[in-house]
């Protein structure tokens, strides 16, 4: 008795678990479906837009008219970017398919540029025109190849997710159909010989090398550094480390960290071993209830700024974030205020001290600068403003406008129904340079 | 019911000058002494920008950040009274608003509290001003928030609708689903919420100033130089007589009578007493960034680097702002952290765990500019690392656990 009824227990049990894991495997199963559903789409969302890519610029170098090239052009400009969205949801993350996608941005951004400019003034120089033949030429053979991996997909089955497991289970060399297919058009990219990609094209600069550039001064010592930082921060006889960053960055640094016994954490900071120039400062502290206002911190931001000799700075913006608050300056240079000079503090709210400090875009642009006058007037400036807007306030400032050029302009902030705005207007031929609809501070949504 | 509403009057007359010298001697709650900057938030903002709204230089949200709108009402403000225009609110202009305006602290952290929409304008009355409960909260929230409630009060079956917030007995005059603006609208001006004669009941004796004409309309009072705005001393009314205007006084029960005799399991269901409070203020966010980006990295960093020490932390998010200034990745902070592949936190889904504060604050200060990664672009867990590639990068530096490199 006991055992029938012990067997039947067992009988279910066993039914039971078997379905349930049935029924879990099918779970799985239409998961990875719908996992693989999305790359394949993106995959050949990708290949379409790379052959539509071809196809546009073909037509655009067929073009006789100016009034179509813009349009054109700006398709161009469209497609590219669509791609890059594709490329964005392939799992392609770690493997290198990066060249590809740096051409993608370089063509998007020499057909936007072209595309805005004034093609009647301005038409397309010779050499630009062997660009775009060139481009033709070479997306062609990307459109080439990725069709063939498309293809090489259909045809076989093959399925993104087993990209996956073939990245992830990290053996080298990787050997998976797709991924050398990929391999194979990054390799030709590669060899693309250099584009003439125009003169207002900036070059993809890295931050650090261009840092690397600026930099100027001393070699420093380890020692030096040393009391360059303690001296930064005010302390004495404290624990100091000190270590070197690696090949990777373009300037050679110190990176330096600080036993602060009052707080008990540690201060890190960077100096540049050229010149010996502190370049951030970071202090994870837990900031308490605030006791100064932020008035009274930007006052110490100031101080800071003074104590280590760099002058003429103006603060031109102030949040404060609970119980920190961050203070931005700018170089102020006959009254112009220089924005690409710029050094951002952040000061404790609870004591008044500096917590963090950021100076590599000070670092990168400040120079002596001859600052020119301003070749039309105030009055000019604003006629070229929409006039809707009521304008509250207004300096001369230098910036850097879209092609990364440093350009004087009239700084206006004004309100438009209640939004407050803040656009550039050219000082020198009145043109907008920059309109920034400024933000209203975030209401909070959370709940606890 | 207008028999009803003829007597009530009295009594809630009575009932007014009780609150009103209680509310009086609440009032002389003032700023604090710091100095009031741009960027800067907390009660002394919300006082700032409620006297600057009594007086009508000030028609934006009362949400206690000094932003854009708040700063050009200042400016304002310091230039119709000879002030030095510099955007700080200082001792002098303090005194000032402090002499011509009437701030009800109470009042005003009461909207707060309940998460009612509300304005502040002098002359007008109050109870015209403040939106139904719960009107400040975004409908889909509060949506959320209604549900949450109702999990939790099972037992109670009345629907914690806003509209009818507070839920009158019978015998309080005006329904209050009627007289406040409906929760939709936008925060009543005065010019446009005045309680339709026929609805509210005719104050005893005299007709209530019709609030469009009383309360300073925004746009006008202050900025139009011809039209004389108040200067401080006189046209401000001494506190006392500015906020109980006539209107004020039938109107008054819709706050104050139905708290006392509702008991309090009533209210309960409605203001969910954990969130009650944080909806009320704003905050400030870096430009470019909303603060539901700045979550979501929060996330990405927490999920990434929670054991790591904050500059660890600082240095991830960081690597994530780099990526989306990079040609090479997506432009957006969604389609860099959800790139698939990019991000272990994300493959194993320890991206959607609630981060905490340091998350956050690491975030904003990347945000903000900082890098101590030193512009890396991706970076490793040597122990853990899942492909030899990784290796091949130049590296920059190590910090904690992770190795950062280009």
């Amino acid at each position: 008795m006991v055992r029938t009824i012990l067997v039947t227990v067992l009988a279910v049990a066993v039914v039971s678990t078997a379905f349930w894991g049935y029924q879990e495997h099918q779970e799985k199963n239409s998961i990875l479906i719908k996992a693989e559903n999305n790359y394949q789409r993106a995959f050949h969302d990708l290949t379409y837009h790379l052959d539509q890519l071809h196809d546009e610029i073909g037509s655009t170098l067929a073009m006789n008219s100016r009034d179509q090239l813009s349009p054109s052009l700006a398709e161009v400009w469209r497609i590219t970017s669509m791609a890059q969205n594709d490329l964005g949801q392939l799992p392609l993350a770690l493997m290198p398919f990066s060249k590809t996608e740096e051409y993608l941005y370089k063509i998007g951004q020499f057909s936007y540029r072209n595309a805005i400019r004034d093609l009647d003034n301005e038409p397309l120089s010779e050499e630009e025109y062997q660009t775009l033949e060139q481009l033709y030429e070479q997306s062609g053979e990307i459109q080439k190849e990725m069709r063939q991996v498309q293809s090489m997909v259909l045809n076989e089955n093959l399925r993104w997710m087993d990209v996956e497991l073939a990245l992830a289970s990290e053996e080298e060399p990787l050997d998976n159909a797709i991924v050398n297919g990929f391999k194979i058009v990054d390799e030709k990219v590669e060899g693309f010989s250099e584009v003439e990609w125009g003169s207002e094209l900036p070059q993809l600069q890295q931050n650090d090398e261009a840092l690397k550039e600026r930099l100027n001064g001393e070699q420093i010592s380890e020692e030096e550094a040393k009391e360059i930082a303690l001296n930064f921060v005010q302390l004495e006889n404290v624990e100091v480390e000190i270590e070197e960053t690696g090949e990777g960055l373009a300037y050679e640094s110190f990176s330096i960290k600080i036993n602060d016994p009052e707080h008990e954490v540690d201060i890190y900071m960077d100096i540049s071993q050229k010149g010996g120039h502190p370049i951030w400062l970071l202090q994870d502290r837990q900031v308490g209830d605030a006791a100064i206002s932020l008035n009274e911190a930007s006052e110490r931001a100031k101080e800071l700024l003074e104590r280590n000799d760099i002058n003429d700075m103006q603060l031109v913006d102030s949040k404060q974030y609970n119980s920190v608050g961050v203070f931005n300056f700018a170089y102020l240079k006959d009254n112009v205020r220089v924005y690409p000079d710029s050094i951002i503090i952040d000061v404790s709210l609870e004591d008044g001290e500096i917590i963090g400090y950021e100076a590599s875009a000070y670092l990168t642009n400040h120079r002596d600068r001859d600052v020119e006058e301003p070749s039309i007037s105030l009055e000019e400036a604003k006629e070229s403003l929409n006039p809707a807007l009521e304008v509250m306030e207004h300096h001369v400032a230098m910036i850097k406008n879209d092609l990364g050029e440093e350009v004087l302009a009239y700084e206006f902030f004004g309100v438009i129904n209640n939004d407050t705005y803040r656009i550039f207007i050219n000082a020198a031929n009145g043109e907008e340079e920059k309109v920034e609809k400024l933000d209203h501070a975030e209401p909070v949504y959370r709940s606890t | 019911m207008i028999k009803t509403v003829g007597k009530v009057p009295l009594i809630i007359l009575l009932c007014f000058f009780a609150f009103s010298t209680v509310i009086n001697t609440s009032t002389v709650e003032a700023f604090s002494e710091q100095i009031i900057q741009k960027g800067a938030t907390g009660d002394d903002v919300v006082e700032l920008q409620s006297r600057l709204q009594y007086i009508g230089f000030y028609d934006g949200t009362i949400d206690g950040v000094y932003g854009w709108g708040t700063y050009w009402a200042v400016k304002k403000y310091q230039d119709e009274f000879g002030l030095e225009v510099d955007g700080l609110v200082g001792p002098k202009m303090k005194a000032m608003l402090e002499k011509s305006t009437d701030f009800d602290y109470e009042w005003v952290h009461r909207q707060f509290y309940e998460g009612r929409k509300f304005t502040h304008y002098g002359k007008t009355p109050k109870e015209i001003q403040s939106g139904p409960e719960g009107s400040r909260i975004p409908p889909l929230e509060q949506k959320r928030r209604q549900q949450k409630a109702q999990e939790k009060a099972q037992p109670t079956p009345t629907p914690p609708a806003p509209g009818e917030a507070p839920p009158a007995p019978g015998e309080a005059p005006p329904a209050p689903g009627e007289a406040p603006p409906a929760p939709g609208e936008a925060p009543p001006a005065p010019g446009e919420a005045p309680p339709a004669p026929g609805e509210a009941p005719p104050a005893p004796g005299e007709a209530p100033p019709a609030p469009g004409e009383a309360a300073p309309a925004p746009g006008e009072a202050a900025p139009a130089p011809g039209e004389a705005p108040p200067a401080p001393g006189e046209a401000a009314p001494a506190p006392g007589e500015a906020a109980p205007a006539p209107g004020e006084t039938p109107e008054e029960p819709v706050e104050e009578v139905p708290e006392e005799p509702v008991p309090e399991e009533e209210v309960v269901p409605e203001a969910d007493p954990e969130d009650g409070p944080d909806v009320e203020e704003a905050m400030n966010v870096p430009e470019g960034f909303s603060d539901n980006d700045i979550q979501i990295m929060a996330q990405a960093v927490y999920g990434e680097a929670r054991g790591e020490p904050y500059i660890g932390q600082v240095a991830v998010a960081a690597v994530i702002i780099n990526r989306i200034n990079s040609p090479t990745f997506p432009n957006t902070a969604s389609g860099v952290i959800f790139e698939p592949r990019a991000f272990t936190a994300v493959a194993d889904g320890q991206i959607y765990m609630d981060p905490d504060e340091t998350a956050r604050r690491a975030v904003i200060d990347a945000i903000n500019g900082q890098d101590p990664s030193g512009n890396a672009m991706y970076y490793f867990n040597p122990d853990t690392a899942t492909s030899g590639w990784i290796w091949t990068r130049p590296q920059i530096k190590k910090i904690g656990k992770h190795i950062f490199c280009k």
